[in-house]
C-alpha cells in the first residue's frame, strides 16, 4: 500500500521542523519527505489540506484493562480509542488482575496487542511482585518479554530500603524505574485534595505534603544510588518547584503530567461528581497554573494521557467509594492542543511532549517524519470542534470529567505502520 | 454545576446541605417550625399534611436519635413511615444505593431521609432521581460522612434564635472534633448565612480540617481564649474511636484541654448558652454540671428538632 499524504502541514518534533508539504508512505515507512520518491504510484491519495501530518503520539499511561479487568476494557476497545486519538504507541501500567509480574503475562499482552495491530504496546512491569512492594520481580525475564520498564502502578511502596533496593538492583541492568511521588502514609483513605474543596464537602484528604515528602525521599534515593527515574503524574506546584530543583543539581530524572491535571483542579469536583474523582487528586487551581507552567518551560518532560476506563457501576456511588480514574486515550490530543494555545507553546513543541519526550522516557526509536522512519502518523485539524459525549468515544469507559466539553482537535487519519487504522467516517 | 436541592423555580425540592441555601428559604424553614412547636404541646398531637404520603428512613449508618425524631415529625405530619436498616440489608447482599432506590421508588415512596457514612450519598440519590424524572420523590439528608447534618443545623439556628432573638450581634464558638464534624460544617454555613458577625471553631490542630477559615470562621486553638465573649458555645461529641491515638493522646488529656467546665463556661458571656447535638460523653467534652446546668439547651434542641424537622418534611414536599 503506498500512499501520498497531500498538502498538508508537517511537523516533525524531532527535527523541529514545521512547514507545508506532503508526505509519502510505502512498506511501511515513510518514502519520502516532502520529496516524491521516484517512479512513486500512490494507491491511494489522502487530502491533508487544513491538516497537521504528525509522527503518531506517544502515550505514558493507558490502562488496557488486560489481563483480568475485561468487564471494564478490552484491548480490542481501548486500541480502538488509541486509533482514534491519534496514538500509535503506548505504556500500559502493571495494575492489571494479575498484576504484570509474570513474562507470561507479558507475552500474551503483547501478542493480543500485535494480533489486533493499530498501536504498540509497551507494558510497563510490576517493579515488585504481586505490586507488593516485598520481592522483586525477575525484571531480566520481563524485560526480554517485552516490558520497557518497571513501577508499582498506583501501588504505594512504603519500605524505603525496599526503594533503595530496587533502584540498586534495576540500575544495574539498565532497568528504567518509574514511580508516582506519593507518601502512603500522608494518602491514607483520601480521595481528593487537602484543601478548600475537600474541607467543605466534608471528603478525606491528600496532603501536597504526600507528594512532597515522597519526592523527597526519592531524589535522597536517586543521590545515594546515582540510578535515574521517572515521576509519574506530578499534581502540586510545590512538586514541580522541587523537580525543577532536582534538574537544576543535576539529577536524573524526567516527569510527567497528565491532561487532567493540566486543565481541572479540585473546584471542578463541583456536589461530588465522581467522574472528578481520579489519583492523584485534582489540586487548587495554583497548583494547576504551575504544571501548566512546568509542562511549558519542560520541567515537566511529557504529557500523558493517564487513560483508565471505569465502568459506570464504578462511577455511580457516592465519590469516596467510586472508583478513580477517567478515560482519555482520545482527549491527549486535544487537551494538550488547549494548553499549547493558552500557554502560547509552539505546535511542535507541544507535539513534542506526546512524541518525542515520553519516546525517550520510554527508551524507544524516537518518532520523526524522517524518510526510512515507520509510518506511524497522526493527521489532525487542530481547529475542528468537538463535543465529549459518551457515544463519540471509542473507549470502552464513557467516564471523564471532560463530558459535554466543546474541545478542538480531531484526528482525521491514523497510521500504524504505514496501514491506515483509524480514518474519521 | 448547579446544587441538585433547588428547583427550576428556586424552591427546597430537597434538602442536603445549608451551604448556599438562601437566607430566605432558612428563614422560611425556622417561621415554619415555630407553631409546629406548640402542637407537641396539644393533645392531638397531629396536622394532616403528609396524609397518604410514603417517608422512607433509609439509614446506611446507625442512628437512634435521628431517625426517631424524623419519625416523630413524620408521624406528627400524618405520613407513613417506614424504617430500613440498610446497614444490615440490601449493600451487604451487594445491592447498590442506586438500585436500592430505584427498588423503594417502585414501591412509590415520596420522602427519603438519607443516612450514609459517605460525604455526598444524598446528592447522589437526588441527583439520580432528578436526572431521572422522579422530580415529585425528595431527599432530606439526615447526615452524611464529614459533609452535612442539614437538620440539625436548622434546629441549632432555631434553638439560637429562640434564646437570642436575633443573629445580628452574636459570636458563636463551636468546639471540639471539627475535622470529622457534618454538624459543625452544616452549623457554620447556617451561621454565615443568617449573617452572625463572629463564628470561633476551637480545637486541636489534629482536630480542624485544613483551611477551614475559608468557611469564614476564626480559629483559635485556645478554648479559654477562644470562649471569651461567646454568646452561644455549641460543644461536639468526640467519637470512642478518636480519644486515643494520634489525633489525641487521651480523653483526660482532651477534657483537660476542651471539655467544657463550670469555669471556663464562666469566661462566657453572663448569659451564654450552652448546646450539644448529642449523644453527650460526659467528663470528656462537657461536664456534668455543665450539660445539667441553667446555661443548657441541650434538651430543647431536641425538642425544637422534631419541629424543624416537620418544617422540612412539608416545604419540600409541597414544592
Amino acid at each position: 500500500m503506498k500512499l501520498e499524504i497531500r498538502h498538508g502541514r508537517l511537523i516533525d518534533p524531532a527535527r523541529g521542523i514545521d512547514r507545508a508539504g506532503s508526505l509519502f508512505v510505502g512498506d511501511g515507512v515513510v518514502a519520502g519527505f516532502d520529496e516524491r520518491p521516484r517512479h512513486f504510484e500512490p494507491d491511494r491519495v489522502i487530502d491533508a489540506t487544513g491538516c497537521v501530518v504528525a509522527p503518531g503520539l506517544v502515550d505514558l499511561a493507558a490502562r488496557l484493562r488486560e489481563p483480568g479487568l475485561e468487564y471494564k476494557a478490552t484491548l480490542e476497545s481501548e486500541l480502538a480509542a488509541a486509533a482514534a486519538g491519534g496514538v500509535t504507541s503506548l505504556a500500559c501500567p502493571p495494575d492489571t488482575d494479575p498484576p504484570l509480574d509474570e513474562p507470561g503475562l507479558v507475552q500474551m499482552l503483547k501478542h493480543r496487542a500485535r494480533q489486533i495491530g493499530v498501536a504498540h504496546v509497551y507494558p510497563v512491569g510490576a517493579l515488585t511482585v504481586g505490586l507488593a512492594g516485598t520481592t522483586l520481580t525477575e525484571m531480566g525475564e520481563l524485560v526480554a518479554a517485552g516490558c520497557v520498564a518497571f513501577s508499582q502502578a498506583d501501588v504505594p511502596l512504603s519500605d524505603t530500603l525496599m526503594l533503595m533496593r530496587a533502584l540498586q538492583y534495576a540500575g544495574t541492568f539498565g532497568h528504567r524505574v518509574w514511580l508516582r511521588p506519593q507518601d502512603p502514609f500522608l494518602a491514607q483513605g483520601g480521595v481528593a485534595h487537602d484543601g478548600e474543596v475537600a474541607t467543605r464537602l466534608g471528603l478525606p484528604g491528600i496532603p501536597v505534603a504526600a507528594e512532597t515528602i515522597a519526592l523527597s525521599q526519592i531524589f535522597g534515593v536517586v543521590r545515594a544510588t546515582g540510578v535515574g527515574i521517572h515521576l509519574c503524574r506530578l499534581s502540586s506546584a510545590a512538586g514541580v518547584a522541587m523537580v525543577r530543583a532536582a534538574k537544576a543539581e543535576g539529577l536524573p530524572v524526567t516527569c510527567d503530567v497528565d491532561v487532567h491535571h493540566l486543565h481541572l483542579s479540585d473546584i471542578d469536583i463541583g456536589w461530588f461528581d465522581a467522574k472528578a474523582n481520579l489519583m492523584p487528586p485534582l489540586r487548587s487551581t495554583r497548583d494547576r497554573d504551575a504544571l501548566r507552567s512546568g509542562a511549558a518551560d519542560g520541567t515537566i518532560d511529557a504529557i500523558c494521557s493517564d487513560h483508565a476506563p471505569v465502568d459506570d457501576d464504578g462511577k455511580q456511588l457516592p465519590f469516596g467509594e467510586a472508583e478513580p480514574g477517567a478515560s482519555a486515550l482520545e482527549l491527549l490530543l486535544p487537551l494538550t492542543l488547549s494548553w499549547a494555545k493558552a500557554m502560547h507553546v509552539p505546535l511542535a513543541d507541544a507535539l513534542a511532549r506526546v512524541t518525542t519526550k515520553p519516546a525517550a522516557i520510554l527508551g524507544i526509536e524516537t518518532p520523526s517524519l524522517a524518510t526510512g522512519m515507520p509510518a506511524d502518523l497522526c493527521i489532525f485539524d487542530s481547529d475542528a470542534a468537538w463535543v465529549v459525549r459518551p457515544e463519540a468515544l471509542r473507549s470502552q469507559g464513557k467516564n471523564t470529567p471532560f463530558l459535554g466539553l466543546e474541545t478542538l482537535g480531531r484526528v482525521r487519519f491514523t497510521l500504524a505502520g504505514g496501514s491506515v487504522v483509524h480514518e474519521e467516517g | 454545576m448547579r446544587n441538585p436541592q433547588l428547583n427550576r423555580n428556586g424552591e427546597l425540592t430537597h434538602l442536603l446541605t445549608l451551604e448556599g441555601l438562601p437566607r430566605e428559604i432558612v428563614t422560611q424553614i425556622l417561621d415554619t417550625a415555630e407553631p409546629f412547636v406548640s402542637i407537641a404541646e396539644r393533645d392531638v398531637k397531629k396536622v394532616p399534611l403528609l396524609r397518604g404520603k410514603a417517608m422512607f428512613n433509609l439509614f446506611f449508618e446507625n442512628s437512634t436519635r435521628t431517625r426517631t425524631t424524623f419519625e416523630i415529625a413524620a408521624k406528627r405530619l400524618s405520613a407513613d413511615v417506614i424504617n430500613l436498616n440498610i446497614g444490615v440489608s440490601s449493600t451487604s447482599k451487594g445491592e447498590t444505593l442506586l438500585d436500592t432506590v430505584d427498588n423503594l421508588c417502585a414501591m412509590n415512596a415520596d420522602l427519603f431521609v438519607v443516612r450514609h457514612s459517605q460525604s455526598g450519598a444524598p446528592h447522589l440519590i437526588a441527583s439520580h432521581l432528578n436526572a431521572t424524572g422522579r422530580t415529585h420523590v425528595h431527599v432530606v439528608n439526615a447526615g452524611d460522612g464529614r459533609h452535612a447534618h442539614p437538620t440539625q443545623g436548622l434546629l441549632d439556628l432555631y434553638t439560637i434564635r429562640h434564646y437570642k432573638k436575633a443573629f445580628g450581634e452574636l459570636t458563636v464558638a463551636i468546639v471540639g472534633d471539627i475535622l470529622h464534624s457534618r454538624v459543625a460544617r452544616s452549623l457554620i454555613h447556617g451561621l454565615t448565612t443568617m449573617q452572625v458577625p463572629r463564628v470561633r471553631v476551637i480545637g486541636p490542630r489534629t482536630l480542624l480540617p485544613t483551611a477551614v477559615e475559608a468557611l469564614g470562621v476564626e480559629v483559635v486553638n485556645d478554648m479559654r481564649e477562644g470562649l471569651r465573649g461567646c454568646d452561644v458555645i455549641v460543644m461536639l461529641r468526640l467519637q470512642s474511636e478518636r480519644m486515643k491515638g494520634a489525633l489525641l493522646p487521651s480523653a483526660g488529656e482532651y477534657f483537660k484541654h476542651y471539655g467544657l467546665t463550670a469555669e471556663k463556661l464562666a469566661l462566657a458571656k453572663p448569659d451564654a448558652i450552652v448546646m450539644h447535638p448529642g449523644p453527650m460523653n460526659r467528663g470528656v467534652e462537657i461536664d456534668s454540671p455543665v450539660a445539667d446546668g441553667s446555661r443548657s439547651v441541650i434538651l430543647p434542641q431536641v425538642t425544637f428538632g422534631i419541629a424543624v424537622r416537620m418544617a422540612v418534611l412539608s416545604i419540600v414536599s409541597a414544592s
